[in-house]
């Protein structure tokens, strides 16, 4: 399969965190691309397979394949984009204000996703998932609460959306009325269009029961 | 090549369960109020309360000796020829300085490194290290070209944020003590079987072409973790041979955990 240079493709789960910020950042891009769904459970997990490690071989999703390269490694693969498709912005110009975007975004793909991903969860056992997943995103979301109380304005940082970290934890059943300003960003993220086309529950791999 | 085989995990046993059910209720503080924690206190050092940042004073590194993600950033900063000082906060000792109410305030999410720099405060290594890419952008630690950058990029995130993250301190004291060395390797031995296939279409010298970039300031210190956590390198012929090209850097040695200020006496080159 030529490595997307006609039509980018991108490898995804609907559910995915990860995949979703991408799939974010190609919308408000205004970017077509081919889906290939990767259903992380089925079959043991799709992401396992011989043709899909040789694409990741993290094995996880997403990975883009664009312009005749494949990149994973989500934030890897919107700064890419950034670069080669710089309209509309996804980071600021302002050096300082990057750092910010920049501190952000880390923080939520470094410091809280990998430690409720799947694999992770599978490690720590079943009876124990929840609480692990919950300490993950409460610690983060207690730093981040902070942090966004002198970085945000509309939206994360001031008032242009920026590197999209949106996330949806309701699934781990984190109580976020302890987070004002994460929520009420997170609100008015939601209703643009372009978390909403690329919204878990609209995805081509969405399953009948959890589709919008 | 045979790929080594991740242990599998058998759950937490009853007792660390026990363990760590109490570590998520003391630890899982609100924004509001921080755990009450003995203020830091470093005598010979300064106090991040006295330090305004400033455009007449050097950068400010909040930095841990063995810390693989304050490495990076002394890396970076020696590569630069940035002068800094270091403020070290040990993770270990009164109940670990990270947790004290002043550097939570500085970052809050409790980790080395950070960096006040140019009157901002900085923290997430890479964001740090991109920072300094921006505004001192010779010598360069990403390429020019996009797709080249993107390698970096996917190089550099892998490791900090697929395969630290998982063995850090803090994850590692909720695993507990009777699983702690499997649960690092694992993540370390994940990570590399993939570093070390990747690498293999895009390393020259080192890990993308022949320029030293901010993957190989990623690089270099998770090879450091691998050995602390007895991990067998052998398997990633790649991988050591370019941390060991890359050892002998002069911006590698000055920095390197065994030669800095807060470097315990027993650990010292």
């Amino acid at each position: 399969v030529e490595a997307g240079f006609h039509h980018p493709i991108l490898y995804s789960y609907f559910r995915s965190s990860c995949s979703w910020r991408v799939r974010i950042a190609l919308a408000l891009k205004g970017i077509d691309y081919e889906t290939v769904p990767i259903n992380l459970i089925k079959d043991g997990g799709q992401q396992f397979s011989k043709d899909f490690q040789a694409l990741n071989p993290m094995k996880q999703v997403p990975a883009l394949k664009i312009d005749g390269i494949t990149i994973h490694q989500s934030l890897a693969i919107i700064e890419y984009l950034e670069e080669t498709r710089p309209t509309p912005r996804l980071l600021p110009q302002d050096p300082k204000k990057r750092a910010s975007v920049r501190m952000i975004s880390d923080l939520i793909a470094g410091g809280i996703q990998p430690l409720q991903n799947l694999s992770v969860l599978k490690q720590v056992g079943e009876e124990f998932q929840l609480t692990w997943a919950q300490n993950a995103i409460i610690s983060g979301f207690n730093a981040l609460e902070q942090i966004l109380q002198s970085t945000a304005g509309t939206y994360c940082v001031g008032d242009e959306v920026s590197c999209p970290q949106v996330f949806l934890y309701y699934r781990f059943k984190v109580d976020c009325t302890l987070y004002p300003t994460i929520s009420s960003i997170n609100k008015r993220l939601l209703v643009l269009e372009a978390f909403q086309v690329t919204h878990p529950c609209r995805q081509p791999d969405t399953p009948t029961e959890l589709r919008a | 090549m045979r790929e080594p085989k991740i242990k599998e995990g058998r759950g937490l046993s009853k007792v660390m369960q026990s363990w760590f059910l109490h570590q998520v209720q003391t630890r899982c503080q609100l924004p509001a109020r921080s755990t009450t924690q003995t203020t830091a206190s470093q005598p010979g050092h300064a106090l991040w309360g006295d330090t305004k940042p400033g455009p007449s004073r050097s950068p400010i590194l909040y930095s841990y000796f063995r810390s693989s993600c304050s490495w990076r950033v002394r890396i970076a900063l020696a590569l630069k020829g940035i002068d800094y000082e270091t403020v070290p906060i040990n993770l270990i000792k009164d109940g670990g300085q990270q947790f004290s109410k002043d550097f939570q305030a500085l970052n809050p999410m409790k980790q080395v490194p950070a960096l006040k720099i140019d009157g901002i405060t900085i923290h997430q290594s890479l964001a740090i290290i991109e920072y300094l890419e921006e505004t001192r952008p010779t010598p360069r630690l990403l390429p020019q070209d996009p797709k080249k950058r993107a390698s970096v990029r996917m190089i550099s995130d892998l490791i900090a944020g697929g395969i630290q993250p998982l063995q850090n301190l803090s994850v590692l004291k909720q695993v507990g003590e009777e699983f702690q060395l499997t649960w690092a390797q694992n993540a370390i031995i994940s990570g590399f079987n993939a570093l070390e296939q990747i690498l293999q279409s895009t390393a020259g010298t080192y890990c993308v072409g022949d320029e030293v970039t901010m993957a190989d300031l990623c690089l270099v210190p998770q090879v450091a973790n691998a050995e602390r956590f007895k991990v067998d390198c052998t398997p990633y012929p790649t991988i050591s041979s370019i941390n060991k090209r890359l050892l002998v850097l002069e911006a590698f040695q000055v920095t390197h955990p065994c030669r800095q200020p807060d470097t315990p006496t027993e650990l010292r080159a």
